[in-house]
């Protein structure tokens, strides 16, 4: 009776102790919240401080930072980037991973190694000659660089796919062919379906690196078709001088689109960012 | 089955291949021999041998991001491991609204790398204020607002492996030992702990490479400030290749000894990540 009445208090302890260490993970999202209601020379001296009717601006931060960045024009670009990207690395990589786990050539089994080692190479180690390739045969629009997307990161989907296609039943493909499909038929009806948990964990690993990246959509389109992260980065602008207002609402709009992907499907991002954990 | 699949190569390989070609493997082969090259635009290159790769020793830059990006990776290390080894024997003793905390800590994980430097620049920025300084006063300060920024970010990424790896751990072992009379402190050192070594590599290994790698929100928050004192290898890489002209060959060259140190990270992890999934 006692030994019980002492757990019931120490987890009462660590309850607390929990919502005091949520509190204060969240506490810096706070702060950038309140200070985009706030005029812009009240923020960088004193982002602590309360809104008071003296520097309460409503709206005004959100106005400029839209109208300065063209952030609606970003958010569009990011979101056809990402889910373009996406559908196309997760249709072609599944499709790939499929036919090199199945087809036994030396030229498959070579083809995953090189897959497999692209995964451990750095950006920085490509970055300046991919730009210059992809500048070179005019990829550099919003919908070259889904192309970008597809060749950069199919080293990680491809194996990921490939990991999983080795697990499912070869009989049950082979049903479907006796049955009369062809190869194509085959993929999208019988084994696409069965792939499905290992779709969801690359379509999420790759949305969140689409839509946070920064540095190859700069470098390869530049600021003509800017992406939320592009936009953001531009309002610093050259010498130091930020509108910090602006830059407190900015902040907020990019930080609303994750949080509701997020609290909308959690299990899974969660499940597939922590399979993702191969990926240095 | 094989043999009508291998009449289907162009349509399940060739357009992964292709985009990989062009986003990858050509240029990661034109950096490897560009770096031994001195050229502006790529169609320029003439040989130079070894001299891009003596110039990235004899100039300080290289070196002292190096030592910046080493320390950086062995306080982030330390840091992140044992603040997310706690949050999770926290988060695995059935408390109320465990799901809840797991959610909140989870999420900085998801927000893109620019968008976190100018959180945290507000945040440290503001606190500095008490002192009239800002961030990139003095290289310290970047430093360790770096680690802050980076174990927001993390802890609940590591977290979510360790608490896999934890809950892995079997009851019994667990009771046997109770049973036993041992101490809740000798059950972590003895039991849990050493049950959960393979998730505390794994974690390590990704703290290591994640900032190895860092660029965003090293970008955003101190951008190297004051006077390249807080610039990482992937900022420094950045930097010689558009910050100054002539100097391509030599951020070539630095991004083939980055690709190295990376790789060499990288490799174990995935060689263990892989080793893993065959005994399953």
């Amino acid at each position: 009776m006692k030994k019980r009445m002492i757990s019931k208090i120490s987890r009462g302890c660590l309850f607390v102790l929990c919502t005091i260490l949520s509190l204060v993970f969240m506490y810096p999202i706070g702060i950038v919240l309140m200070n985009s209601f706030k005029g812009k020379l009240y923020i960088s001296d004193a982002p602590f401080q309360m809104i008071t009717a003296e520097n309460f601006v409503g709206l005004s931060n959100y106005e400029v930072g839209i109208s300065r960045t063209g952030f609606l024009q970003a958010f569009g670009f990011s979101l056809f980037i990402t889910v373009f990207s996406v559908i196309v690395i997760v249709v072609f990589t599944s499709m790939t991973a499929w036919y090199i786990t199945r087809v036994s050539t030396k030229f498959c089994q070579i083809l995953y190694y090189v897959f497999v080692f692209s995964m451990i190479v750095p950006f920085q180690m490509v970055m300046f000659t991919m730009t210059k390739t992809a500048n070179f045969i005019h990829l550099d629009n919003p919908v070259g660089i889904i192309f970008i997307y597809l060749g950069f990161g199919a080293g990680l989907s491809v194996f990921m796919f490939s990991g999983f296609v080795k697990s499912v039943p070869i009989d049950v493909e082979e049903a479907s062919v006796i049955d009369g499909c062809n190869p194509f038929q085959t993929f999208f009806y019988t084994v696409m379906p069965m792939l499905k948990p290992i779709l969801i964990t690359v379509a999420i690993l790759n949305t969140m690196w689409i839509w946070n990246d920064y540095l190859l959509p700069y470098l390869v389109i530049g600021t003509d078709y800017k992406t939320i992260p592009i936009a953001i980065q531009y309002l610093k602008g050259g010498y130091g001088s930020i509108d910090m207002g602006a830059m407190m609402a900015m902040l907020v709009l990019a930080i609303i689109p994750i949080i509701a992907f997020y609290l909308s499907c959690q299990k899974y991002i969660i499940k597939g960012v922590a399979a993702g954990a191969v990926k240095g | 089955m094989e043999r009508t699949l291998k009449k289907y190569f162009p349509v399940f390989v060739l357009p992964t291949l292709i985009a990989f070609t062009i986003a990858f493997f050509v240029p990661f082969i034109l950096g490897i021999v560009l770096s031994f090259t001195r050229f502006t635009t790529v169609t320029d290159a003439k040989w130079v041998g070894l001299e891009n790769y003596i110039k990235v020793f004899s100039n300080n830059d290289f070196l002292q991001a190096l030592w910046f990006t080493v320390g950086f990776a062995l306080v982030s290390i330390l840091t992140i491991n044992v603040f997310a080894f706690l949050l999770a024997l926290l988060l695995t003793r059935g408390i109320k609204g465990t799901n809840l905390f797991r959610t909140v800590f989870f999420m900085p994980n998801l927000i893109g790398g620019i968008v976190l430097g100018y959180i945290w620049s507000l945040m440290i920025n503001g606190v500095l204020a008490k002192w009239g300084v800002t961030i990139t006063y003095k290289a310290e300060y970047g430093f360790w607002g770096l680690v802050i920024l980076m174990n927001w970010q993390l802890i609940g990424y590591m977290m979510i492996i360790y608490i896999a790896g934890i809950q892995s751990v079997p009851d019994t072992l667990i009771e046997a030992a109770k049973i036993d009379g041992a101490t809740p402190s000798r059950i972590l050192r003895s039991i849990t702990i050493p049950m959960v070594m393979p998730s505390i590599t794994i974690c390590m290994f990704l703290t290591v490479s994640n900032s190895f790698k860092l660029f965003d929100q090293n970008l955003a928050l101190t951008a190297g400030a004051p006077s390249n004192k807080t610039t990482m290898l992937a900022l420094d890489i950045f930097n010689t290749f558009y910050g100054r002209v002539g100097w391509e060959g030599v951020g070539q060259a630095k991004a083939v000894i980055f690709f190295v140190l990376v790789a060499l990270i990288s490799l174990p992890q995935l060689m263990m990540t892989r080793n893993k999934e065959v005994e399953h």
